[in-house]
């Protein structure tokens, strides 16, 4: 097993290295001088200079790539200009509100999701699969940033029981009751569409394993029906589920984006939202390979409990 | 094509979607020719007036602007923004797809190992970065969508293309001399084209969605120009005191995708042929029953008694009598062999007995199977559940998809029983290893720990009869359970059946195709022809002597050792398939003794002192009394 995870982290070596470039060629799209760009069209021409200078924007693209590389690699995402603070810093820090946020909706998505797909599939057909699939169906048209605003209107604005933003309040405790009820809200509007996207995987997965051999030992048994569904097809039907839940990690984390900028939410999709709006090209820049990072590594975890849950994997 | 239409039409959820999808898109080309009020004229005396208001009929925004206008100009924009990205990333994904399909080898590597490190990125991140480089604005937004979408279609259709280009006109192309552009253009280009078009419909929703989430946070559409999602984004503050600003563009985005999404489930549908098939039915846990099923008389002569039992499948519009009307019984520490082609019904009856039969499409319409005077057919669920495996067990042939992949055989044989009895993981564990031995299994303390992959077919075999035994049933049925082996090991098996018989009193009903395993271990045999027994008799008798046609013909085509000189006969033709059955003796068409009359009416299932046939010309009385 530690084998295996070694070589899967070895892997992802080149897949880092991969979306650096990306993102340095995309960076590079920036029309006109970099500089100018960060200083504004009023900066001086010296001034320019000297900032192209510090940044090294004037040795060649490929040189600039790998001081950049070699800085990141040692911690240094360089400075925001805006925040006036390393980028490193901020990243971490509304990383950590993200996180918390898109956590609880990726474990609220994958248990829903799963539940409500087993469900509509042992009852195909039925009025259990039909309501749950146009649930579904809702779920994955709303545009998550209008339900997101819809649930302010009804929860904090009409039924006042949750804070319409924000993490934590101004004033008071920071606790984990604060914390879960100005969670509840972003976590649930976050986790929808990828409830909707599981809950049909789900569906699917299990119809296609229900009809194997194996369930029909498991009834030939004695089995009861909801050993059989929950225990035998379930089991087996995760094989194909655990893969889209490594995807939808990464829905769930664009999805954030939308979901901190309705709610207010310190992160750091709002974060890389600010900062696009205020040029800070450099905060852009290291918050996007840093969650690009994180994302990787996260499909390694994922690769990991497949092979944890399929023992036919070779590890 | 038009086949393809009409089972869209028939899903009514698709028909909606497409209706609604249709109204939208024809009302935002029209929107020009409309007559609105003008989207950019603020009239900040006017602001916030509600819906039905008179001033205009959705009412004004946070500048007086009138609402319906501007959502009518905004769902246009953000539709032709929507098609346009999806058209932009169809077709550059295509292009590169394309390429890497058709030319293969390093090309291909290349590419797709950029749109894996494409995939690798939440899409956000990579849309984020194109606008930050580009700057905020619709343009830029339309373009960063387009490009995050780019690698799905590159990678779906590079799969298509992989497969066209191997096929014989592309390489009869390359044979006449024409060039690869010419080749993609014309041999390739037509074929994928379709999957283009409906990756683009299942994706144009999302499209839509994306764009109007970019200009949502502010970094698409600038003012005055606005589309659904700028909409949204500026009524946002306005929220809670006027949340109608907010509602209208919501709702409109919500509309839109949805119809888009029935419409993409519904072509999805269509396309599925296993759909049409009824092939990703969920079995139900036991096999239906037939409401005017006529349950047969009770006069049980053995433990486990079959009476007139008929399965059929529904499959569509067709009927498919896979058992017709089978009467067998079985006594305590009796073997009966039950045998017949491959689809002569043998194996569904079998599996009628438990209700184990996969259904739909498998409905039981007749008959009665009677366990100690108990009907099982019709039973209710739980009778049912707790007789499987307690009082009838069965051994299902290739244990390597009869066995959980995912569990240790050991658990599994524990969970055998626990679904009868309460048992402690302890003694559970206990009892798989007492079951592994009593089945012959070497080294059964480590083996029960072991996955069914990483056991021999021969073992795994063992691992399924150690399972029927499992809680000491008083019937065991065994659905070819030495198909899949080789014959050493078939011969362990069925010694070791044998055995479990004498020891235990067992009735074995056993399914087979080889009259060599029968006349080894069965002490009756039932020859089984298009979903009906044809002859039936003691086994040596039977063997020995073959009165119908079909089992004579049968036994003909075993091969004997050290007689070398026989010639072994196949049966010509296949035997009837089963939704269309002839009148009278279904095996009359490969019959060599075939009479007029063996094509008309029934032709009852007679004899006497154990011996049964289904032939008005039966082989060997024949030949006796002439």
């Amino acid at each position: 097993m530690a084998g295996y995870i070694l070589k899967r982290l070895l892997s992802a070596i080149p897949v880092l290295f991969g979306i650096s470039v990306i993102v340095f060629l995309i960076m590079a799209l920036i029309p006109g001088d970099p500089a100018t760009a960060i200083l504004g069209s009023f900066a001086t021409p010296e001034n320019v200079e000297r900032l192209n200078a510090d940044l090294g924007l004037d040795k060649p693209k490929w040189q600039q790539f790998f001081i950049w590389l070699g800085n990141m690699l040692q911690g240094d995402f360089g400075r925001s200009f805006a925040l006036n603070r390393p980028v490193l810093d901020e990243v971490l820090e509304r990383f950590g509100a993200t996180l918390v946020l898109a956590g609880t909706s990726f474990v609220l998505c994958s248990i829903l999701g799963i539940i409500a797909g087993v469900i509509s599939a042992a009852n195909q057909y039925g009025w259990a699969d039909k309501g749950i699939t146009f649930v579904v169906l809702l779920g994955i048209s709303i545009p998550s940033f209008f339900l997101g605003m819809m649930m302010i209107l009804i929860f904090a604005v009409q039924l006042r029981v949750l804070p319409a933003s924000g993490m934590w309040p101004i004033y008071g405790d920071h606790n984990l009751w604060v914390l879960l009820r100005h969670l509840a809200m972003p976590a649930l509007a976050l986790s929808v569409v990828a409830t909707g996207v599981i809950a049909r995987l789900a569906r699917s997965a299990m119809l296609e394993v229900l009809r194997q051999d194996f369930i029909r030992t498991a009834r030939a048994k004695g089995v009861h029906e909801r050993g059989v569904v929950w225990r035998h097809a379930l089991r087996a039907a995760m094989v194909s589920i655990i893969p889209v839940l490594g995807i939808q990690a990464g829905f769930v984390l664009s999805g954030a984006v939308y979901i901190e900028v309705v709610f207010q939410w310190p992160g750091i999709g709002r974060m890389l939202v600010d900062a696009i709006l205020r040029r800070d090209i450099l905060l852009v820049q290291g918050g996007v390979v840093f969650v690009a990072a994180c994302y990787v590594l996260f499909n390694i975890v994922v690769d990991v409990a497949q092979s944890m849950l399929d023992p036919r994997i070779k590890t | 094509m038009s086949a393809f239409l009409k089972l869209l039409a028939r899903n009514r959820l698709a028909l909606g979607g497409l209706i609604v999808m249709g109204i939208v898109v024809l009302l935002a080309i029209l929107t020009p020719v409309l007559p609105l009020a003008d989207p950019d004229v603020t009239n900040t005396a006017d602001r916030f007036q509600p819906p039905f208001s008179g001033a205009g009929l959705l009412g004004t925004d946070h500048l007086g602007r009138d609402l319906l206008s501007r959502l009518m100009w905004g769902t246009r924009l953000s539709l032709a923004v929507g098609f346009a990205a999806a058209l932009l990333a169809a077709t550059i994904g295509a292009a590169i797809g394309i390429v890497a399909g058709f030319y293969g080898g390093r090309t291909d590597n290349i590419i797709m190992r950029g749109v894996d490190m494409l995939m690798a990125f939440p899409y956000i991140l990579l849309a984020l970065a194109i606008v930050a480089a580009l700057g905020p604005g619709l343009m830029n937004a339309l373009i960063a969508v387009a490009a995050v979408n780019i690698p799905f279609f590159a990678r779906n259709i590079r799969g298509i293309t992989v497969g066209i280009a191997h096929k014989e006109f592309v390489d009869a192309a390359k044979l006449s001399g024409m060039s690869n552009a010419r080749i993609i253009l014309t041999e390739i280009l037509p074929n994928v084209i379709p999957v283009i078009v409906i990756a683009m419909s299942t994706t144009i929703g999302w499209m839509i969605l994306e764009t109007a989430g970019l200009s949502f946070l502010g970094l698409g559409s600038q003012p005055p120009q606005a589309d659904l999602g700028s909409m949204l984004g500026e009524a946002r503050s306005a929220l809670i005191s006027n949340p109608h600003t907010s509602v209208v563009p919501g709702l409109m985005i919500l509309v839109i995708v949805m119809a888009i999404n029935l419409l993409g489930d519904g072509v999805r549908d269509a396309l599925d042929p296993r759909l049409k098939s009824g092939a990703l039915n969920r079995p139900l846990p036991a096999t239906l029953v037939a409401k005017d099923r006529k349950p047969a008389p009770e006069h049980a002569p053995g433990i486990l008694t079959m009476s007139g039992l008929e399965t059929q499948f529904h499959v569509k519009d067709r009927v498919y009598r896979a058992v017709g009307g089978v009467d067998l019984a079985v006594k305590p520490g009796e073997a009966l062999g039950i045998i017949g082609e491959s689809g002569s019904g043998k194996s569904v009856t079998a599996l009628s007995v438990m209700g184990l039969v996969a259904s739909p499409p498998g409905l039981i319409t007749n008959g009665s199977v009677r366990y100690e005077g108990t009907d099982l057919v019709g039973a209710p669920y739980e009778t049912l559940r707790s007789m499987r495996g307690r009082a009838v067990a069965y051994i299902f042939q290739d244990p390597l998809a009869t066995l959980h992949p995912l569990y240790k055989v050991g658990d599994q044989l524990i969970e055998a029983i626990a679904a009868h009895r309460r048992i402690g993981r302890d003694e559970g564990r206990k009892k798989a290893v007492e079951l592994l031995e009593a089945v012959r299994i070497p080294n059964a303390k480590s083996r029960v720990d072991n996955y069914p992959h990483e056991m021999s077919g021969g073992m795994r075999q063992r691992v399924g009869i150690a399972m029927a035994l499992a809680n000491d049933p008083e019937v065991i049925i065994a659905d070819e359970p030495t198909t899949a082996l080789d014959v050493t090991v078939q011969a362990q098996i069925l010694s070791l059946l044998d055995d479990l018989r004498r020891d235990r009193g067992l009735a074995i009903i056993f399914i087979t195709h080889d009259f060599g395993v029968v006349g080894q271990l069965c002490d009756r045999v039932a020859v089984m022809y298009a979903g009906r027994i044809v002859e039936e008799g003691p086994t040596r008798a039977v063997l020995d002597a073959p009165q119908h046609p079909y089992t004579a013909r049968l036994i003909a085509c075993v091969p004997e050792l050290g007689q070398g000189k026989r010639r072994l006969e196949a049966i010509p033709g296949l035997p009837p398939v089963v939704d269309k059955l002839p009148e009278g003796c279904a095996f009359a068409d490969r019959c060599d003794r075939v009479h007029a009359d063996c094509r008309r009416g029934h032709i009852p299932l007679d004899g006497s002192g154990g011996r049964k046939v289904r032939c008005l010309y039966p082989v060997n009385l024949r030949e006796a009394a002439e």
